[in-house]
């Protein structure tokens, strides 16, 4: 039985409650000597209809998981729940009076349900922690956890059989932290200053109408999907960069960490853009001010006032920037490589720890074999490391921030 | 400095003169610092949009042949049996094959042959078939179809494969580029909009791959990730910015939520696969195990957004509400939420617009098999348009390269629109208080 086609029939019974309940109030607010209902009819059928579905619902559900799922089970589900759901509509309509208080108690439900709602926020991140923590702890149970901090050969091709010749699979992860910091600390570098400095121009020097123009245009950098990046990395920008380098008589590879991470600064760009804007905006104009009247020129003014003021915020911004590189996945999969050498020459290749978790996971449906378990391992330094980058960057732009007002 | 001088005009000879040129030209250098790295960024977009609509333009135009098409009895119904079943079973290779030899009578080796062979696609074949099946009574008879061409062909006649290059190092040989071209001197050789390219699934064939299945299975993943990131986010916000008491709790789901949205996203990838593949136990590969990752994904960029929007909207609608009786629900429901819905609107499609182009956690869950078949339901396996990309940019064969701009271009537009929906919705229902 298709849940869909459940859940329609379910909530056909439910609606069926709503207009029972809500003809059984317009009928008994007509009759004047009563007196007037204490809400609105269709808040009456509100509450008939949802006290139908939701356990009919839920009652279905359980049903379907807990019994073996076959033909003729699932119909029985379905009947019992549908049953349920007839039952209660016509006890509900039996009882509602025109002085139940129907409107306060469907406004205590509906703002019960967004309780629940804003709860769920809370049991992502409990799934994520769980998701990525169950795994990790039976990598560990494999690979003590100071080789996999303090290792420096990682190559996890395991053998697939006892009697195989392979390697044994080495699981040191510092080439590949490495490689992620330095392909992100390339993306720094040209995310940083282009970034803060558009702001600064855009902020502080541009008229209205360029600002309108230019603002959206290089916010068009933040809305190109990342897989677009990664091609283009891959296919134009790390030919070009091998044969720039053959012209200037250096060997670059062709997977190099600099394509790669150029081009993640690109990414990067609107994102400081539009997080520097924000900060250097919010510096009041009574600084601005002062510093013209003590005659100081506009850069004078922006260096010496203005971005001594902004710099907790601007702190958290590349703060919140480098988390972003560091998790960025596609475009290290697609343009930087996935041996782990451990090198911090930007011009050989790199690999970083989402390529890693997309090569050792695609394809995979077994997680019982350390390589597959390295894959958690990894991403639960991923999220530790950008959720500290996160905390960092809140703690200082809350601690630092100086409060004008 | 004499007295008989205005004090305030600073002479050349002047010390502070050349401080205040100094200065002055400071000031020039770091504007146009500013100008400078907003050229470059605006260089890197433009250069990156023409790179993609260069290369991919070329993927919405085919090669066709005409060749002369004997539907021969002798193959086609050798019985004599022209029911569907008969039909079905019968290798239309060979037609295609004769009618190419017919062309070229003198090609008689058998490797070249195999040459002469490949410059049709195994979609022409296909052609063939579907017209005998369409209509029977054709058979016997001949006429002059136009099929389309082998990708290597296609490539050549794109000049994606340079002719100058030696033989050896090029997938097509001298005497196939002499026969195209001599059917291409008799006017037998055009260049057509390839409709194929919207109406097919994916192939292993560069010619033949399309991407509707791609775009179908993104238009499910969109449909799980709006149906429940949008209930979820916007009763979320609505929770946290109009009911939620100020206490510990509430902080916490707040602060909760900011660090969500830095998460990375190959992280709700792995979610994904941990808790809806392997705990739940549903179908690996669906477009519903994206929308359910995607959508976690976009809910704190909505929740934020949303809250944005109903704190935008003043306080004295909240109180002249009130004051009218109104209970604090019917207040958010019938005054705020309507009238923050633009803004909602605005920051859920552009949610939206990132989950279409999101990647890396769909390639976790899945959905990076090869499928070509067009998904049906949302628990089919599918491919998404960015995965698809993803997946030919992996292909060695060169006709795959002008397809992944291509598929690019048709994703930007995806975009575009998107946005477009956004920026209008904006600057139409945007109310300033």
């Amino acid at each position: 039985m298709n849940p869909v086609i459940a859940t329609l029939l379910i909530l056909l019974i439910s609606i069926g409650g709503f207009f029972l309940a809500k003809r059984k109030i317009v009928v008994a607010g007509s009759e004047v000597e009563r007196g007037r209902p204490y809400a609105l009819p269709r808040y009456y059928g509100y509450c008939t209809g949802f006290w139908s579905f939701v356990p009919a619902i839920i009652l279905f559900f359980i049903l379907l998981s807990t019994i073996p799922t076959s033909n003729f089970t699932s119909w029985i589900a379905l009947f019992a729940s549908a049953g349920l759901a007839i039952i209660i509509t016509f006890f509900a309509s039996s009882k509602i009076s025109p002085n139940f208080r129907a409107r306060n108690h469907v406004e205590k439900w509906f703002r019960t349900i967004i309780f629940i709602f804003s709860v769920t926020s809370i049991t992502v991140t409990i799934m994520i922690i769980a998701s990525v923590v169950f795994e990790s702890v039976r990598f560990f149970d494999k690979v003590p956890f100071t080789e996999f901090l303090f290792g420096t050969h990682w190559s996890p091709q395991t053998a697939m059989r006892a009697d195989q010749a392979g390697s044994s699979g080495s699981f040191g992860a510092v080439p590949v932290f490495l490689g992620t910091l330095l392909i992100t600390f390339i993306a720094m570098c040209v995310a940083a200053p282009l970034g803060l400095l558009s702001a600064i121009y855009l902020s502080e020097y541009a008229s209205s109408r360029v600002r309108k123009w230019v603002k959206p245009l290089l916010e068009i950098l933040a809305g190109v999907p990342t897989v677009v990046y990664g091609y283009f990395a891959a296919v134009t920008f790390a030919p070009f960069l091998r044969d720039m380098g053959d012209i200037a008589n250096l060997t670059i590879s062709s997977e190099s960490a600099l394509a790669a991470g150029i081009i993640m600064g690109v990414m990067i760009i609107p994102f400081v853009l539009s997080l520097s804007d924000d900060v250097i905006s919010s510096v009041p104009n009574s600084l601005r001010e002062a510093s013209s009247g003590l005659g100081a020129t506009k850069s004078e003014t922006i260096r010496k006032v203005i971005l001594p003021a902004a710099l907790p915020g601007v702190m958290g911004a590349m703060l919140l920037a480098t988390s972003r590189g560091i998790g960025e996945t596609m475009i290290v999969v697609m343009a930087a490589g996935l041996a782990a050498n451990l090198t911090f020459s930007p011009l050989e290749s790199v690999t970083t720890v989402t390529a890693q978790i997309v090569t050792l996971l695609v394809g995979d449906q077994e997680f019982d074999s350390a390589k597959t378990l390295a894959a958690f391992a990894l991403s639960l330094t991923l999220f530790v490391v950008t959720l500290l980058l996160n905390i960092i960057s809140m703690v200082i732009v809350r601690k630092y921030s100086e409060q004008y007002d | 400095m004499t007295n008989s001088e205005n004090p305030y005009i600073v002479r050349k000879d002047n010390p502070a003169h050349k401080r205040l040129l100094k200065r002055k030209a400071k000031e020039v250098r770091f504007q146009s610092y500013g100008i400078i790295s907003i050229a470059i960024a605006s260089l890197f977009l433009l250069t990156l949009l023409t790179t993609i609509v260069t290369e991919g333009t070329g993927a919405f135009f085919k090669t066709e042949i005409k060749l002369s098409i004997l539907f021969d009895e002798e193959i086609i119904a050798p019985n004599g049996d022209t029911s569907i079943e008969a039909l079905a079973k019968i290798n239309y290779v060979k037609i295609v094959r004769n009618s190419l030899k017919e062309l070229f009578p003198d090609v008689k080796k058998r490797k070249e042959l195999r040459r002469l062979y490949g410059l049709m696609s195994n979609a022409s074949e296909l052609k063939v078939r579907a017209m005998v099946e369409a209509d029977p009574s054709i058979i016997g008879t001949r006429s002059e179809i136009w099929l389309p061409a082998s990708s290597d062909i296609d490539m050549l006649m794109k000049g994606n494969i340079s002719r100058d290059i030696e033989e050896k190092l090029r997938r097509v040989k001298d005497n196939q580029i002499a026969w195209v071209d001599k059917i291409a001197l008799e006017g037998n050789l055009r260049c057509k909009f390839n409709t194929e390219f919207f109406t097919n699934g994916d192939s292993r064939e560069p010619e033949q791959a399309g991407i509707l299945g791609a775009m179908i299975g993104s238009f499910f993943v969109i449909l799980v990730c709006i149906g429940v990131a949008m209930p979820l986010g916007v009763g979320t916000a609505i929770y946290l910015q109009e009911f939620a008491p100020k206490n510990k709790f509430t902080d916490i789901i707040e602060v909760n939520i900011n660090n969500l949205a830095a998460v990375p996203s190959i992280v709700y990838g792995l979610l994904g696969l941990a808790v809806f593949l392997n705990f739940f136990g549903m179908p690996r590969s669906s477009a519903m195990v994206g929308g359910f990752a995607l959508s976690l994904l976009v809910l704190p960029t909505i929740v934020i957004t949303t809250r944005n929007a109903l704190a935008a909207v003043p306080p004295s609608i909240r109180d002249a509400a009130i004051g009218l009786g109104a209970s604090p629900m019917q207040t958010v429901m019938h005054h705020v939420v309507p009238l923050a819905m633009p803004g909602i609107m605005t920051g859920v499609i552009l949610s939206i617009a990132r989950a279409i182009g999101e990647t890396a956690p769909l390639l976790m869950i899945g959905m990076v098999a090869f499928v070509a078949d067009v998904p049906s339901s949302i628990s089919d396996p599918s491919t998404a348009l960015p995965v698809q990309i993803y997946l030919w940019f992996d292909s060695p064969e060169i006709g795959f390269k002008e397809k992944t701009s291509a598929a690019i271009m048709v994703l930007l537009a995806f975009l575009i629109v998107a946005n477009a929906v956004a920026v209008y919705l904006r600057n139409k229902f945007e109310r300033k208080w």
